[in-house]
């Protein structure tokens, strides 16, 4: 996690644009960045995208954050206008709830299959086919010698 | 005991295939809107190609109107430009044109090689009002009712089925509503 936050922040420093703020300010304004979505490039965060929306939305954030705003604010701004969607980190709701708790859900089918399985394991330890001589011997007479009633029986 | 264990992979399979469709259907770049049955949001903006000098929010309530994101530079837009006219002419709804981070040069321009199809154009040339607008690329167009709230969202060129099939229905739907 720290080696994908010093990645982005290399990221961010090479396609760097002049930014007004320091220290602490800084850091957040890296971070949401790296949280926001690109709405053109889709797939990269706006502070890999160097589309002009990206750009611009970068602006806001650097404006709001020199504003004062909270990260929650700015987030709550981007969402007013763009939707859950541009955020990487999507919110736990109604909307996203299959998301976050469907990995568990299936968790909690596989462990539940898996220990009906070996319980019914235990339970019933594999039946050793029993022999039964007679059948045997009548079944090997029928297969050597076969005959046209066996036969037809075979087929009915 | 063997039933299930035919009908529990042919079942798993089936559900994994409907999901599989679901996403190959699915237009990961059309993003669904955050302004749907919201307000139009707030802007202020000089015109273009207008009597008017400024036109703001407050200008789109009282009738239907379709609010047309577009910029010269924008190659779609040209391609949907004829629709734009002819939704307008056919259903006699007005299109507020929003002109996205453009010249003033190369907007008059453009509107002059190709026609004019809006009531008037607010100029945004720093695409301010574009991101409160939850643009995210040009064209976009936006059914406002006569209230003023955004009731359907065009991303990218509007086709002619889609004019057709949706935008021409709703509109007449909203202004019957209006009247």
């Amino acid at each position: 996690m720290r080696l994908f936050a010093a990645l982005v922040l290399l990221l961010a420093m090479v396609n760097a644009q002049a930014v007004d703020l320091e220290g602490d300010q800084l850091a957040r304004y890296h971070e949401l960045n790296a949280e926001l979505r690109c709405l053109i490039c889709q797939n990269r965060s706006i502070a890999e995208s160097d589309a002009p929306l990206a750009k611009d939305l970068r602006t806001i954030v650097e404006k709001q954050i020199a504003q004062g705003r909270s990260d929650a604010e700015i987030k709550q701004y981007l969402v007013d206008r763009y939707g859950k969607w541009v955020l990487y980190d999507p919110p736990l709701d109604s909307a996203t709830l299959i998301l976050w708790i469907g990995p568990f859900v299936l968790l909690a089918i596989g462990l539940l299959v898996v220990v009906l399985m070996m319980r019914r394991r235990r339970e019933a330890p594999p039946e050793r086919p029993s022999l039964d001589r007679d059948r045997l011997t009548r079944v090997l007479d029928e297969q050597t010698q076969p005959t046209d009633s066996a036969s037809s029986k075979e087929r009915s | 005991m063997m039933r299930w264990r035919l009908i529990v992979p042919v079942l798993v399979v089936f559900v994994l295939i409907v999901l599989l469709g679901y996403g190959l259907t699915r237009r990961p770049d059309i993003l669904p809107s955050a302004f749907i049955d919201k307000p139009a949001p707030a802007f202020d903006l000089p015109t273009l190609a207008s009597d008017r000098e400024r036109i703001s929010a407050a200008d789109l309530k009282g009738s239907v109107t379709l609010v047309n994101v577009w910029a010269s530079w924008c190659v779609a837009c040209r391609a949907e430009h004829e629709l734009i006219t002819a939704v307008s002419r056919r259903t006699g709804v007005p299109v507020v044109g929003l002109n996205y981070k453009d010249t003033e040069e190369d907007a008059l321009r453009w509107l002059g090689r190709y026609g004019n199809p809006f009531a008037v154009v607010a100029f945004d040339p720093s695409g301010a009002v574009g991101i409160d607008w939850g643009v995210s690329a040009v064209p976009e167009t936006f059914v406002i009712d006569a209230e003023g709230i955004i009731r359907y969202k065009v991303v990218g060129p509007i086709t002619r089925e889609e004019m057709n099939a949706t935008l021409i229905p709703k509109l007449e739907q909203l202004k019957g509503a209006d009247s």
